[in-house]
């Protein structure tokens, strides 16, 4: 089996993935990385568990959608409340956290 | 006695059915229905009340069907076969060793109750369809009705102990969400509520019961029929092997009839009965007749071996059975003449029949106890519902006979011809039905040796007539009173009015005056009075053994069964040997003796026959019952005759046997006040007392040198070295602070970045290590 081409297919998400999450100002494009980054790990995960014969990695990819979908929920929320109150959802302008 | 295969017959295998075989399936019905009830009801067309009334349907004809083949399966077998019951057994949950079971054990006697139960909870649900019309909690009721109905189903069918007290609790929970249904007023949420916890007083002795019986049976049944300590097969078994030791069976028999006592309302625990009557008509009558009150009995008749050895019944003059079911007969007679409430009157009389079927139990009169339980269902039933159609049609929802009755005879001639049937029946006189449970009751009990209950008997059937002709008379004859007489009178609000407030939509009709009843009403009244009068000859004594039908179906057939386990477990077939010929002649063993070869499922019975003559004098005694009552009330209610009325002021002793009287012998002031409070309160005092003296004395001195300890603490420990290591901490991480604060940009991609950067790190590491 040509597990590299896998595992280089959930590498090339994985950095597209962060590289969404570092360039994007959107908060929304922002979630969407993030949810490449998670399936990239689903893909190495699945990888292995057909490399190595075992069911395991199966179980965990589908773990890791329910607890994507549950966060992409809150995600969202958080995006719509600040959408709200701020009337906009570029990244830069949340910065009341600085020290 | 040598049985030797060759000299044991194999017989054939007795009949059976589908309904036999799934006879499970009826209380299963109501239960769903229940549950469909509750979910959707509300958006149905009938307001779910058309799926309590299939539900009951259903089961009444899966009872009937399972009815017709049990008969066939007796007639199948030989004369003196034993007729084995169709058990089905699962395994319902499994806890340390106790493998508690689920399934159905249905021989003559369920099957009887099973068909009364389903018939009259059919009869009652088509009665509630009009009688409890636009009422605000319509389909709440029809839900609770429809799963006190299941719940006495299941226990009637249970095959083990553990099912039976399933179905009798919830019994006991439907009954209290039944007789508070209008708890808007308090007296019914009291009424409940006295109901619920007097009936759990009895409760617990079922629980200790079960637990002793369980704990030493269970050797015995697992080791010769494979079941477990609380089926009821082997419960019955083990109670006629010899093998229990006398004592612990006496006690578990006593507590066992504790919880009876409890529920069929045996006196002292019969409080809870008439005041049960807050509820709504067709639940009195489904309460009274078929389910609740008839638990007891029941249990009793299920377990009989069990209170046949322990209370060593035939063996003796008198026993706690015999002695309760007395009492109880004389008391609530008594009662019943002080009411002026029909239904209170009614109850009083269930109390004293239900009597009557613990005092044939206790005294050996199985089958005429049992049968009482079947006739008796039918003109209660017919009774309270017909006190319904009064209060409903008549008497503006008040059931007060002084105040709202009278002379109802003419307006209500359906109601009052079903009444009169039913009051006959009631009282025993022939050929109504009442009469060939009741007189055999009383014949038995005599024929066995309980004389002096006999004669008990006897003066509560005297008594029995008597009430009954005064209820009557204050109902239907003399001159209408009150309500009935078209004086609606709309602002009160004594006791005995039937929820006021929920009857909203037939105040309208009411203003027209007394009238006869709908036919949704008149229907069931008439089916139940048809019943009243003919059921009697299905166990007919007089007319010779060929009228027993009863005895050939219902009653255990005393006989020793060898039972040879057939290759595999229990369960599997089982052939069974019969004794060789000249045993099965010869007197059943059965619970006079220890069975030296087989397993007895019932002990050996006598029966009395039957005299004319006894019969006659007992028929003469209820007729001067009659005369005498009818000639007082005459004399007391319409000439008010000068000498009879205030008797009870001028002379002593009766006024305070009529004080006695309407107090309840001052039984629920001894529950409320005396015991209640005799336990609650010192223990309140004491709790208090030992809250203030020794759990606070011992606080206070806690504190006072906790406060000294903590002086010196907080000088030399807190303020130097603890406040010292925090300040300077303090100081260290503000200096750090400052150093990182750069970091905190509060850009969200600067953390993503770092946070990525420091993975890469991290996974570079641990490809290095790993290489």
């Amino acid at each position: 089996m040509f597990v590299n081409q896998f595992l280089f297919l959930g590498a090339i998400l994985f950095c597209i993935g962060v590289y969404g999450v570092v360039a994007r100002k959107n908060a929304v494009l922002m979630l969407m990385s993030i949810e490449i980054i998670l399936n990239s790990v689903n893909i190495n995960l699945l990888t292995f568990a057909l490399r190595n014969g075992s069911t395991d990695g199966h179980v965990f990819a589908l773990y890791i959608i329910a607890v994507a979908a549950a966060e992409v929920g809150v995600g969202l929320g958080l995006v719509l409340l600040v959408y709200r109150n701020k009337k906009t959802i570029s990244i830069d302008d949340l910065s009341e956290m600085r020290g | 006695m040598s049985l030797l295969a060759s000299e044991s017959e194999i017989l054939a295998p007795l009949a059976s059915g589908w309904f036999l075989e799934h006879a499970w399936l009826i209380p299963v019905i109501p239960a769903i229905a229940f549950a469909l009830i509750i979910l959707i009801g509300k958006r149905l067309p009938m307001k779910g009340s058309e799926l309590g009334v299939l539900s009951m349907i259903s089961s009444l004809v899966l009872a009937a069907g399972a009815g017709y083949q049990w008969i066939q399966r007796t007639n199948s077998a030989t004369e003196d076969q034993f007729v084995e019951p169709v058990i089905k057994s699962w395994s319902w949950w499994r806890s340390g060793g106790f493998d508690f079971g689920i399934g159905q054990h249905i021989d003559g006697l369920s099957i009887l109750v099973l068909i009364v139960v389903a018939f009259i909870s059919t009869l009652v649900q088509i009665y509630s369809l009009e009688y409890l019309r636009g009422d605000r909690r319509y389909t709440h009721f029809f839900a609770a009705l429809t799963l006190f109905s299941g719940g006495m189903l299941a226990m009637v069918l249970a095959d083990n102990m553990m099912l039976f007290l399933l179905g009798w609790e919830i019994m006991g929970l439907c009954s209290f969400m039944l007789i508070g249904h209008w708890w808007e007023e308090d007296a019914n949420s009291r009424a409940a509520l006295k109901a619920f916890f007097t009936v759990r007083t009895g409760d617990v002795g079922l629980l200790v019961g079960i637990s002793m019986l369980y704990f030493s049976a269970n050797d015995w049944t697992q080791e010769h029929l494979g079941v477990s300590g609380f089926s009821i097969r082997g419960i019955s078994a083990w109670a006629l092997s010899g093998a229990p030791n006398s004592t612990v069976i006496t006690i578990a028999a006593v507590a066992l009839f504790i919880a009876c006592i409890g529920k069929s309302g045996q006196f002292p625990l019969h409080t809870w009965l008439p005041d049960a009557m807050a509820g709504p008509t067709p639940v009195s009558s489904l309460l009274h007749s078929s389910t609740m009150v008839v638990a007891g009995v029941y249990l009793v008749a299920r377990l009989y071996p069990v209170f046949f050895v322990g209370l060593n019944i035939l063996g003796s003059g008198g026993n706690l059975i015999v002695i309760i079911g007395g009492i109880t007969i004389v008391i609530s007679a008594a009662l019943a003449f002080v009411q002026n409430d029909i239904k209170r009157v009614l109850a009083y009389s269930t109390v004293s029949q239900l009597g009557y079927m613990m005092l044939g139990l206790g005294a050996g009169a199985w089958l005429p106890a049992v049968f009482h339980i079947f006739t008796h269902a039918f003109f209660k039933a017919c009774l309270f519902l017909g006190a319904g159609s009064i209060s409903h049609s008549a008497s503006h929802h008040s059931f007060d006979m002084k105040r709202d009755m009278g002379g109802l005879r003419k307006v209500m001639p359906i109601t009052f011809t079903t009444w009169i049937i039913s009051t006959l029946a009631l009282c025993g006189v022939f050929p109504f039905s009442g009469f060939f449970s009741k007189d055999e009751i009383i014949d038995n009990v005599g024929h066995n040796g309980y004389n002096l209950f006999m004669i008990i008997g006897l003066i509560g059937a005297f008594m029995t007539a008597a009430y009954m002709t005064r209820a009557t008379y204050l109902t239907f004859f003399g001159e209408p009173r009150g309500a009935s007489a078209g004086h609606a009178d709309h602002g009160d609000t004594h006791n005995s009015h039937d929820a006021d407030a929920s009857h909203d939509a037939h105040d309208v009709e009411q203003s027209h005056g007394p009238h006869e009843s709908g036919l949704l009403i008149t229907i069931p009244l008439i089916i139940l009075s048809v019943l009243a009068l003919s059921s009697g000859f299905l166990n007919a004594t007089p007319f010779g053994e060929s009228w027993e039908r009863m005895k050939l179906w219902v009653e255990p057939r005393s006989v020793e069964v060898v039972e040879e386990t057939h290759l595999g477990g229990p369960g599997e077939s089982l052939i069974i040997n019969l004794p060789s010929a000249e045993e099965v002649h010869s007197k059943s063993v059965c619970g006079s003796a220890q069975p030296e070869t087989g397993i007895c499922y019932a002990p050996q019975l006598n029966h009395a026959p039957f005299k004319w003559l006894k019969a006659m004098m007992s028929m003469a005694i209820v007729f001067l019952g009659i005369a005498i009552s009818w000639i007082l009330s005459t004399l007391l209610f319409t000439k008010r005759a000068p000498r009879l009325v205030g008797l009870t002021q001028r002379v002593k002793i009766l006024g305070f046997g009529h004080k006695l009287l309407v107090n309840k012998y001052y039984l629920d002031v001894l529950y409320e006040k005396v015991i209640v409070r005799s336990i609650a309160y010192p223990v309140a005092r004491a709790a208090y007392w030992f809250n203030q003296n020794i759990l606070d004395g011992i606080l206070h001195a806690i504190a006072n040198s906790t406060r000294k300890i903590s002086g010196w603490v907080y000088k030399n420990v807190d303020q130097l070295v603890v406040d010292g290591t925090v300040n300077n901490s303090a100081t260290l991480t503000k200096s750090l602070g400052t150093a990182a604060q750069p970091t905190q940009s509060g850009k969200v991609s600067q953390y993503a970045a770092l946070l990525f950067s420091a993975a890469a790190v991290a996974a570079l590491v641990l490809v290095i290590i790993n290489t």
